[in-house]
C-alpha cells in the first residue's frame, strides 16, 4: 500500500534533458514556473505548451507516468475550474437558479486548469528526469551565496540527502510494523475516522523509536568516515555547466521576454 | 612489525543514567594489535567488545589508561581526523552506515569529507568497489541491495580512506550464509592482499577460525588469547563464559569425553574429517 509513492521518482535515462546541469534545470523550472504567470491568451500558452512538449518529447518520459502525477490534483483542479466557472461576473452565458455561467468564467476556468495541469508537469519533469542526489547537489551550490549570511546551506542538503536515502528503508519499516500489528490483530481498516487514527498509534510509536535509533548509528557511522561538517568538503561528481546548459537558460529567458512582450499585446 | 592498537590500563564506564551507578565496562585492560594482523574478538553480550571498538578511533575516550593508534593517543583531538582516517569501522546493521542513494556515491562519501580532490575520489571509489566485487551495482541504489552487498558496501565506504586498520563490529549478525560468507572472504582479502590490520568482533565460531588470533571477552576482561588453535581447544573455558566452541571442536570433544583420543585442534572441517576417519580406521583395524 506504501509502494506506490511517486513523490520524488527518478527514471533514469541519457537523455538531453537528463544530461542538462541540475541547477539549469532548476532555473528553467524557476523561470517557466514565473513565466506560466504572467500567461495571458491562447498564444502564449501555445508558446508555453510547446516549450513544455518539446521538452518531455525531448526526455523520453512516458506522457503516462506524467498523467499519472496528475490524479491526487484533480479534485483541486476540478475544485478551482468549478469555482472560476460561477464566480467571475462578466457576460452572462447561461442561468439557471442562482448560478450563471459567463464567457469570462469559462476563459478563467479554462485558463487556471490548463496552468496548474502545466505547472504540475512541468515540476515532474524536473523531479523525472534529475536524481535526487543531482537535486540536493544542484540545490546546495545553488544556494551556496547563502552560506555568507550563515544559512546552513551544506547541513540543509544533508539532510534532504539523507531524508531521500532513508525514505525507502523507512516504508519498509512500516510495511513490517503493520504487518507485525495485523499478526497481532490490530485492526486499521474498519471503524470510524478517529478509531483508525488512534489504530496508527501502535505503528509510528515503534517506527519513530527506530528511527531515532537508526539516526543515532548512522551519526557514529557518519563520524567514523570522518564527516565533520561542509567544511573542506570536496565532491565526487563536480557539477559543471555546458553549451546545453547556457542555450537552455538562454531559451528559458527568451520565452520570458517573450510572454512579457505579448502580455503587453494581451496575447 | 610495531602494533596498529596499543591498550594500556584502560578504564571507561558509561555514565549512570537516571540514579543507577555508572556502568563499569574495562577496569584496566592491556591488548595489543599488532600490524597486519588478523584478530577476532569473541565474547558474550555486553562483555565490553563494542565498547573496546569504539575505543580504537576515538568514538569513545577512555577515562583512564590510554589507547594509542598507530602512535597517536585517541584523546588527542588534533589527530582526531587522522585517527578516524586510519582506524575504518564498519557497524552490524548496513541500512544504518549507507549515506548516500546511490553506491558510489556512498563510498565517496569518507574521501568527500577528508577533501580529496574529485579525480583521486573517483580512483578510490573504483578500487574500493572492485576490492569488494561491488564494481557493477556502482549506480545502484543501495536498499535495493541485499544485506552482504550493502555491508560489502560498507567495506568499499571505509577502504576508500585508505586506512591501515579495519575494525568491524558483527558486520555478519544481520546476513543470511551466503551474504556472511562474501563478507568475511573480502575481510580475508584484505587482509592477506592489502595488509590491512583486521579487528573483527564476532559471534560466529566458523568466523573466528579464520583469523590469526582470537581474543576472548568476559566482563571487560581478557579471558583466554592466542590462536585458534590454542583458543578453542579450552572448551571448558569457553563454555563457563556462555560461549559455544566450532562445531568441530564440539565434535571431537564430545567423542573423546567417550573414550575416544582425537585431537581437539582439528579446527577445520578437512582437518576434523580427517581425524574422524583414521579415528575409525584406527577401530576397524
Amino acid at each position: 500500500m506504501l509502494k506506490d509513492v511517486t513523490l520524488g521518482q527518478y527514471f533514469p535515462g541519457n537523455t538531453i534533458v537528463h544530461r542538462l546541469d541540475p541547477r539549469t534545470k532548476l532555473l528553467m523550472t524557476l523561470l517557466y514556473i514565473v513565466t506560466l504567470f504572467l500567461c495571458k491568451w491562447f498564444v502564449s500558452y501555445g508558446l508555453m505548451l510547446a516549450f513544455l512538449i518539446t521538452a518531455i518529447v525531448l526526455s523520453k518520459i512516458r506522457p503516462k507516468a506524467l498523467f499519472k502525477g496528475l490524479k491526487p490534483l484533480i479534485i483541486i483542479i476540478v475544485f478551482t475550474a468549478v469555482i472560476n466557472l460561477f464566480y467571475t461576473d462578466g457576460r452572462v452565458l447561461a442561468q439557471f437558479w442562482i448560478f450563471k455561467i459567463t464567457a469570462e468564467g469559462v476563459r478563467n476556468a479554462f485558463f487556471l486548469v490548463l496552468r496548474i495541469m502545466m505547472l504540475v508537469t512541468g515540476t515532474f519533469l524536473l523531479t523525472y528526469t534529475t536524481s535526487p542526489i543531482a537535486l540536493t547537489d544542484g540545490l546546495e551550490s545553488l544556494l551556496s551565496p547563502l552560506k555568507k549570511l550563515r544559512f546552513p546551506v551544506h547541513e540543509l542538503a544533508m539532510m534532504m540527502s539523507i531524508a531521500l536515502r532513508f525514505i525507502p528503508t523507512l516504508i519498509e519499516e512500516t510495511d513490517k510494523i503493520i504487518s507485525a500489528q495485523k499478526a497481532r490483530g490490530a485492526d486499521f481498516e474498519t471503524g470510524n475516522i478517529f478509531r483508525r487514527a488512534k489504530a496508527l498509534i501502535p505503528i509510528l510509536v515503534p517506527l519513530f523509536v527506530s528511527a531515532f535509533r537508526r539516526a543515532d548509528e548512522l551519526a557514529t557511522a557518519m563520524e567514523c568516515r570522518c564527516y565533520h561538517g561542509g567544511e573542506g568538503r570536496t565532491k565526487l561528481k563536480q557539477l559543471k555547466y555546458h553549451t546545453r546548459d547556457i542555450l537552455g537558460l538562454l531559451l528559458a529567458l527568451c520565452l520570458l521576454a517573450g510572454v512579457i512582450v505579448l502580455r503587453y499585446f494581451a496575447l | 612489525m610495531g602494533n596498529a592498537i596499543s591498550v594500556q590500563e584502560l578504564r571507561f564506564s558509561y555514565p549512570s543514567q537516571s540514579g543507577e551507578p555508572p556502568v563499569l565496562v574495562f577496569d584496566g585492560l592491556n591488548v595489543n594489535i599488532e600490524e597486519g594482523s588478523f584478530v577476532a574478538v569473541l565474547g558474550h553480550n555486553g562483555c565490553g567488545k563494542s565498547t573496546l571498538a569504539k575505543q580504537c578511533n576515538a568514538i569513545l575516550l577512555p577515562e583512564g589508561g590510554s589507547v594509542q593508534v598507530f602512535g597517536m593517543d585517541t584523546r588527542d583531538e588534533a589527530q582526531l581526523l587522522e585517527i578516524r582516517r586510519t582506524v575504518g569501522m564498519v557497524f552490524q546493521n548496513p541500512d544504518n552506515q549507507l549515506v548516500a542513494n546511490v553506491v558510489e556515491e556512498d563510498v565517496a562519501f569518507a574521501p568527500e569529507n577528508l577533501g580529496v580532490p574529485s579525480e583521486e575520489i573517483r580512483r578510490r571509489v573504483d578500487d574500493a568497489l572492485k576490492t569488494v566485487g561491488m564494481y557493477d551495482y556502482r549506480t545502484h541504489a543501495p536498499h535495493l541491495l541485499s544485506g552482504g552487498q550493502k555491508q560489502r558496501v560498507a567495506i568499499a565506504g571505509v577502504i576508500a580512506m585508505q586506512p591501515r586498520c579495519i575494525v568491524l563490529d558483527e558486520p555478519t549478525a544481520m546476513l543470511d550464509p551466503i551474504g556472511r560468507e562474501d563478507v568475511i572472504r573480502t575481510i580475508e582479502k584484505l587482509n592477506r592482499e592489502n595488509g590491512i590490520t583486521v579487528i573483527l568482533i564476532t559471534h560466529h565460531m566458523t568466523e573466528a577460525v579464520r583469523a590469526d588470533r582470537v581474543i576472548v571477552m568476559s566482563e571487560g576482561r581478557i579471558l583466554t588469547d592466542g590462536t585458534p588453535k590454542e583458543v578453542f581447544t579450552q572448551v571448558e573455558l569457553l563454555k563457563s563464559a556462555g560461549l559455544d566452541v566450532p562445531a568441530t571442536t564440539q565434535i571431537i570433544y564430545e567423542l573423546n569425553r567417550a573414550d575416544f583420543d582425537l585431537p581437539l585442534d582439528a579446527l577445520s572441517t578437512e582437518e576434523c574429517a580427517q581425524a574422524l576417519y583414521d579415528a575409525l580406521k584406527e577401530v576397524k583395524a
